[in-house]
């Protein structure tokens, strides 16, 4: 199987540790990695905002970089989202609908496809509080959602579980959207950041050492948020830690 | 005329200001949305509830004349009155002309918020028919001329200071003294001789059944009740999408409704009318004002399906913390977001935008509208109609060149060893400025991934280009 690597543009930027680890990790589970050079975005800044039309070349050099990849792992579920659910600025040959149909967000394709559910070399000794992007959320399904009322289950904190030493935080509302929402975090950046701050906040105050997410556009909102209001809590990739990070 | 946008961003920072508002407004509307799921876990069978509800009003916008017709037609049996209003104008006249042959100056009205959409009061009161509010979150709103704020709890957004110090002033009442419970009682006192003196009541409506010709109103406080009662003229105002076809078709609804809206099993007051009382006249007008044209709109016909509830404003991050009055509209939060656009396009543009697209809005929603694809979709036919800032668009566009192109993306993010000290400008050029207001910036880091997995990880390095080609 030939997993290709998508690691969106924030990550590639500002998270390159996590994006490391994902590689490290995937490696680890004996998979064959290849991670295209000329990759940019998946095209959900353009999307996000209704400029679908300027998403089109983007989208399509997406498709050029990974077609011939059987999967496609991102670390990072709303772009991933947006591959699946939205990505049809361009024209949805069969190449394109392959493509969309087989990428998948990390926790989702260890714990979907290759079903592992150990990471002996990890260990955590931390209290964490997960944060699920909405996207990974509610159009993933990676997690149960409050609002549904359906019996509880979340693909990460299955598989955190498995890391010596780790404790989970539970915040007071842990289904709330932390308010980065793409261009949203831009558009409406009081209100945005406000909701950053809340959802911090609710960690911190539940306890949490870190915040761990599957996602780092969120992180990158969360993290500016807590650092500009001196809430005192950390931030991993949960690809870190299934990669054996300490701290 | 040119139209304004609603600025959302900017009024939703205000209300962030306020601080004790906000976080009352917040902790409040929180607490409805968890007392609202632990009513969902006392009903097993809540999932099949909704799916019900759905299908019951999907299969009524489909059959939509048919309804309203036999509707009609039972309720001219019954000895109602059934006007038809195409639009504000024409409800208003029509209301008008009722009040004028019963030579009608005051009118008592409970919560209908449909009135409201047809400006009905701005058209009455030149009339010189005076319309009061009986409802008293509506009266709080009134009083204070603002539209209300939440379609359940119209004036959430105020805390009980600013209701004192509002009554203080029109009802001479003690502004120190804010307790609920005074509070209600000099709305009483203020209202009850208004309502006993009025010549004609006006309420809402939430369901109207085809099958039997009368209509269903649910209120907290019985205040539509004695709207319809008091006198003997009874105006009944609903919009065209409130009607179901049958009796036992209220059973979901009901069950539905108050559990969505305040976690509360069923309404204080759940009133059938079905005929006017002894010797009274009772109207019913059927307001269209465009619902026939969203019907047409394939992307956006299914928020007609809305009962009303307010749940998706209750769990949506955004209007909990912006406040209804941010959405400048007469239908605030999730559902606003997509129904105001249908009103006017340019006024509430930048609706659609108003919202992270989280997602939490569809799950709670009793009918199953999918509220945030549809303001995802609105945002799309709002590029595409010229309905947002240029500046916005060009953005877009630069950022799609940018991204489509590995060399001008690599060049942008000086993504070799030099370490990023500047915004993720490569993203959305200076469109992200506003970031650092109330955040930091992201760290900036030696080495982005791919520079790093450049030196790293590939075998060949000197053999491999500087355009990047894949090496594996
Ligand atoms: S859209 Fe759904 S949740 Fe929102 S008010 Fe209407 S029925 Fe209630």
């Amino acid at each position: 199987m030939k997993v290709g690597l998508f690691i969106p543009c924030y990550m590639d930027a500002f998270f390159p540790n996590a994006a490391i680890a994902t590689l490290e990790l995937l490696e680890k589970l004996g998979q064959d990695v290849y991670y295209p050079l000329d990759q940019t975005c998946c095209g959900q800044p353009m999307s996000n905002s209704g400029c679908n039309k300027d998403a089109h070349d983007t989208e399509e050099l997406f498709i050029k970089n990974f077609s011939d990849c059987d999967v496609i792992v991102g670390p990072t579920g709303s772009c991933v989202h947006h591959i699946r659910d939205n990505f049809d600025a361009i024209e949805q040959t069969s190449e394109v609908k392959h493509v969309r149909q087989n990428t998948y967000e990390l926790v989702e394709f260890i714990h979907d496809i290759l079903k592992v559910r150990e990471f002996p070399w990890a260990e955590f000794p931390h209290k964490v509080g997960i944060h699920n992007s909405c996207a990974t959320l509610r159009s993933l399904r990676t997690a149960s959602m409050s609002e549904l009322g359906e019996p509880f289950f979340s693909k990460p904190k299955t598989l955190l579980s498995a890391v010596k030493g780790i404790s989970f935080a539970q915040p007071q509302r842990p289904d709330e959207c932390c308010g980065f929402g793409g261009t949203y975090s831009v558009t409406e950046e009081a209100i945005s950041a406000q909701m950053g701050l809340d959802k911090v906040r609710d960690h911190h105050d539940a306890g949490a050492d870190y915040i761990v997410s599957a996602d780092t556009s969120c992180m990158m909102h969360q993290q500016g948020c807590a650092e500009r209001n001196n809430v005192n809590i950390k931030f991993i990739h949960i690809a870190e830690i299934l990669n054996g990070a300490r701290s | 005329m040119s139209v304004k946008p609603v600025a959302h961003a900017h009024e939703g920072a205000k209300f962030l200001e306020e601080k004790a508002h906000y976080h009352f407004h917040d902790e409040r509307l929180w607490d409805v949305r968890q007392k609202r799921d632990q009513e969902m876990h006392i009903l097993p069978e809540w999932q099949e509830l909704r799916q019900k509800a759905s299908e019951i009003k999907e299969h009524t916008l489909a059959n939509l004349p048919e309804y309203l017709e036999q509707f009609e037609k039972n309720a001219k049996a019954n000895g109602i009155y059934v006007h038809w209003a195409r639009d504000g104008e024409e409800h208003n006249r029509l209301v008008n002309e009722i009040l004028q042959s019963h030579h009608a100056k005051s009118l008592i009205k409970s919560k209908s918020m449909i009135t409201d959409e047809c400006e009905m009061r701005e058209y009455l009161e030149p009339q010189g028919i005076t319309v009061t509010e009986t409802d008293l979150g509506e009266r709080i709103q009134q009083l204070d001329n603002q539209l209300p704020s939440h379609v359940v709890l119209p004036a959430v957004q105020k805390l009980t200071g600013d209701v004192a110090a509002l009554f203080a002033k029109h009802y001479n009442t003690d502004p120190n003294d804010n307790d609920p419970h005074s509070l209600t009682e000099a709305q009483r006192q203020a209202a009850r001789p208004i309502i006993l003196n009025a010549d004609a009541g006006m309420t809402g409506g939430n369901f109207l059944v085809a099958e039997t010709g009368s209509f269903v109103v649910c209120t907290n406080e019985g205040n539509a009740d004695l709207s319809a009662n008091v006198t003997g003229l009874h105006i009944a105002t609903l919009g065209i999408e409130r009607i179901v076809p049958r009796m036992s078709d209220l059973g979901v609804f009901i069950r539905l409704l108050s559990r969505s809206a305040l976690g509360s099993p069923i309404t204080q007051y759940t009133t059938h009318f079905r005929k006017p009382k002894k010797n009274g006249e009772m109207h019913i007008i059927l307001v269209d004002n465009g619902r026939s044209d969203r019907l047409a709109m394939d992307d956006f016909w299914s928020s007609l399906k809305c009962i009303r509830c307010g749940a998706c404003m209750n769990t949506c991050p955004v209007y909990r913390r912006s406040g209804g009055q941010s959405y400048g509209a007469v239908y605030s939060g999730p559902i606003g977001a997509i129904i105001d656009p249908t009103f006017n396009k340019t006024k509430y543009s930048t609706l659609p935008f108003a919202s992270t697209l989280n997602g939490s809005c569809t799950n709670v929603c009793p009918v199953k509208i999918n509220i945030h694809e549809q303001i995802f979709k609105w945002r799309r036919v709002l590029v595409e109609e010229h309905e947002i800032p240029f500046v916005k668009k060009e953005i877009m566009k630069m950022a799609g060149r940018l991204l489509a192109s590995p060399r001008l993306y690599r060049a942008a993010i000086k993504g070799t060893n030099v370490a990023l000290s500047t915004m993720p400008r490569f993203i959305l050029y200076n469109y992200l400025n506003p970031w650092g207001k109330h955040r930091e910036l992201p760290h900036p880091v030696k080495q982005t991934f791919n520079s790093w997995y450049r030196q790293n990880r590939l075998k060949s390095a000197q053999k491999q280009s500087e355009k990047g080609g894949q090496v594996q």
